[in-house]
């Protein structure tokens, strides 16, 4: 039982695996809405109405969010060297893992907004609120909810998207998994890191559901 | 004093190549602290309308001035800032769920830029106006209709507005409900002596508290004038339908379609315009022209300009008496109207 599983080992990959995660849902939750909302108010009927940039910033998400992670991860080896100025460790994945996620996310957030009840955006207007009033005021808290659980979709989701980023050698859990335990036959390294990665999986969809229910006082 | 002018104002909408008229050549003048009522069925305009006053929708035609504000001629700035002072109440409240009864009525201080503890202070005041103390706290999935509407109202006082439009404000809320958010828009008409525009399919509505009414059909106002007025002369058959929803209530209805089964007498609908509600004409008809009179319903609505009733008789004796009946009642400044013979 589990003779070939090096907890040190072990120990390192859990933590890159949750810095990769960690680090990317931060960047992912701030580019995301910001894409959402631009996503959103650039659509027909809505406060910064223009087909021209709703067009453009469709396609962006379009496409990062259709191609694969494993190739988004490969195609993006250039620019990962130029923004992070190495190809080593598990900083290396930030950029595909926060671009990957974020055109994701940035779906998920155009949704909520656009449940986002027409009446309140209208009240506000009629109370001589700003566009800064209503996007901050109004739009963001009132679709709160939508946001936090959107996040933790994505959260998920790059987690299982950081289990690739042993590609290019960034380490981590599933990095871990394949090469120790695939590879090498070790059965017993692949099932800990396998719950390992599902305990964390857990905690975070915990996390986002109990943040969520708090949130949520419709 | 004039506080709103609309001239010539029309909004046309343009929708897939088709286009909607809304609203039609509207001219509109209301006064500075006046209720004014304006009734029509679903799809009349009403909301375009009101929604042309603080330019939440351009006029495709035409001019809108409030106070002294000509308002399309205003920047975005100076629009927004002139906003504040024409504030607006909702059908579906349209209150912030993710805020506080407190920070919903903060709201509106927040986008004027109100200092905090100015801020809290005024939210007190506006609270115990609208009679929500105990609730500051609560959210909005936590209050019933009529408390989410005088969180509405608190709200669009805030600011101190000259005008209150009203969207149908009393449209989702039961009669006893909509009874006491009336007397809320009453007193604060009476109290700060603001300016209400109200906006209803309801004629009950304009009938308690409004002193003008407006009729809308089809994008156009067909008549306005005094409430009382309008009671007593409509010249349209849509307000006279509108009015009937006042005078006739459903039980009046059925007891006149029991008469007529049982075949006995004519119904007629008598009218009673300010003091003569109070008079005895009835004992006086039947010891003049010596009638049989049962009387089948009666109700005395009571509008801000005097009281209005209405009674339905039904009349037993012949064709003359009967004529006799009816030029006595009109001696007597009461209109009668025929609804059916026996
Ligand atoms: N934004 C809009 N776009 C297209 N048509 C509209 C719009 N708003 C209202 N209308 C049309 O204008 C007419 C009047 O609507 P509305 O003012 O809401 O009437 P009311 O409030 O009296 O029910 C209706 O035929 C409605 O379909
Ligand atoms: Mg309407």
């Amino acid at each position: 039982m589990l003779e070939n599983v090096d907890w040190e080992n072990m120990l390192e990959a859990t933590w890159e695996t949750i810095y990769m995660s960690g680090v990317a849902i931060l960047f992912t939750f701030f580019f995301g809405i910001l894409l959402g909302l631009i996503l959103f108010l650039s659509s027909k009927g809505q406060l910064w109405e223009n087909k021209v940039t709703n067009s453009i910033v469709a396609t962006f998400v379009n496409v990062f969010r259709s191609v694969p992670f494993i190739i988004l991860i490969i195609l993006l080896i250039p620019f990962t060297n130029w923004v992070m100025g190495t190809m080593l460790g598990p900083n290396a994945a930030l950029p595909a893992l926060v671009i990957g996620s974020s055109a994701f996310y940035a779906r998920l957030v155009e949704i909520g907004l656009r449940e986002v009840d027409k009446g309140v955006v209208e009240a506000a207007r009629s109370m001589g609120a700003n566009q800064r009033h209503i996007i901050f005021k109004v739009f963001l808290p009132e679709s709160m909810p939508a946001l936090v659980s959107g996040i933790t979709v994505t959260a998920i989701l790059l987690i299982s998207y950081t289990a690739m980023a042993g590609v290019i050698g960034a380490g981590g859990l599933g990095d871990l998994a394949f090469r120790d335990g695939f590879q090498r036959n070790s059965t017993d390294v692949t099932i800990v890191a396998t719950v390992i990665i599902s305990v964390i999986v857990f905690i975070v969809q915990g996390i986002g559901d109990v943040l969520t229910r708090k949130i949520d006082k419709r | 004093m004039l506080l709103i002018h609309l001239n010539n104002v029309s909004k046309t909408f343009q929708l897939k190549g088709q286009s909607v008229e809304a609203v039609k050549n509207v001219d509109l003048d209301i006064e500075k602290g006046e209720v004014f009522g304006v009734v029509g069925y679903s799809g009349a305009g009403k909301s375009t309308l009101v929604r042309l006053l603080n330019l939440l929708e351009t006029p495709t035609t035409g001019t809108v001035k409030i106070a002294d504000y000509e308002m399309l001629n205003l920047s975005n700035r100076a629009l927004r800032a002139a906003r504040q002072e024409i504030s607006m109440i909702f059908q579906h409240f349209n209150l912030l769920w993710s805020r506080t009864v407190h920070d919903n009525i903060a709201f509106p201080l927040e986008v004027a830029g109100v200092a905090k503890s100015e801020r809290n202070a005024r939210v007190e005041e506006l609270i115990n106006l609208v009679g929500l103390k105990g609730r500051e706290d609560s959210y909005p999935s936590q209050l019933s209709g009529g408390q989410k509407q005088r969180v509405g109202i608190a709200r669009a006082l805030a600011n101190d507005p000259k005008v209150l439009l009203c969207d149908e404000a009393t449209s989702a809320l039961d009669p006893k409900t909509t009874s006491s958010i009336l007397e809320l828009l009453h007193d604060i008409n009476q109290k700060l002596g603001l300016t209400i525009v109200l906006i209803t399919h309801e004629m009950p509505v304009i009938q308690k508290i409004c002193s003008r009414v407006a009729v809308m059909e089809d994008g156009n106002v067909v008549e306005q004038g005094n409430v009382l007025d309008v009671f007593k002369h409509p010249q349209q058959e849509i307000t006279r339908t509108f009015v009937r929803q006042v005078t006739d209530p459903d039980d009046a209805n059925q007891a006149i379609e029991e008469q007529l089964r049982e075949e006995k007498g004519t119904v007629i609908r008598l009218t009673f315009v300010g003091g003569d509600a109070g008079k005895p004409v009835v004992s006086e008809l039947i010891r003049a022209c010596d009638v049989t009179v049962n009387i089948l319903q009666g109700n005395i609505a009571q509008t801000q300009n005097g009281s209005y009733g209405s009674l339905f008789v039904s009349i037993e004796g012949d064709e003359k008496q009967l004529q006799d009946a009816i030029a006595f009642l009109q001696g007597h400044q009461v209109e009668a109207e025929v609804i059916s013979d026996a």
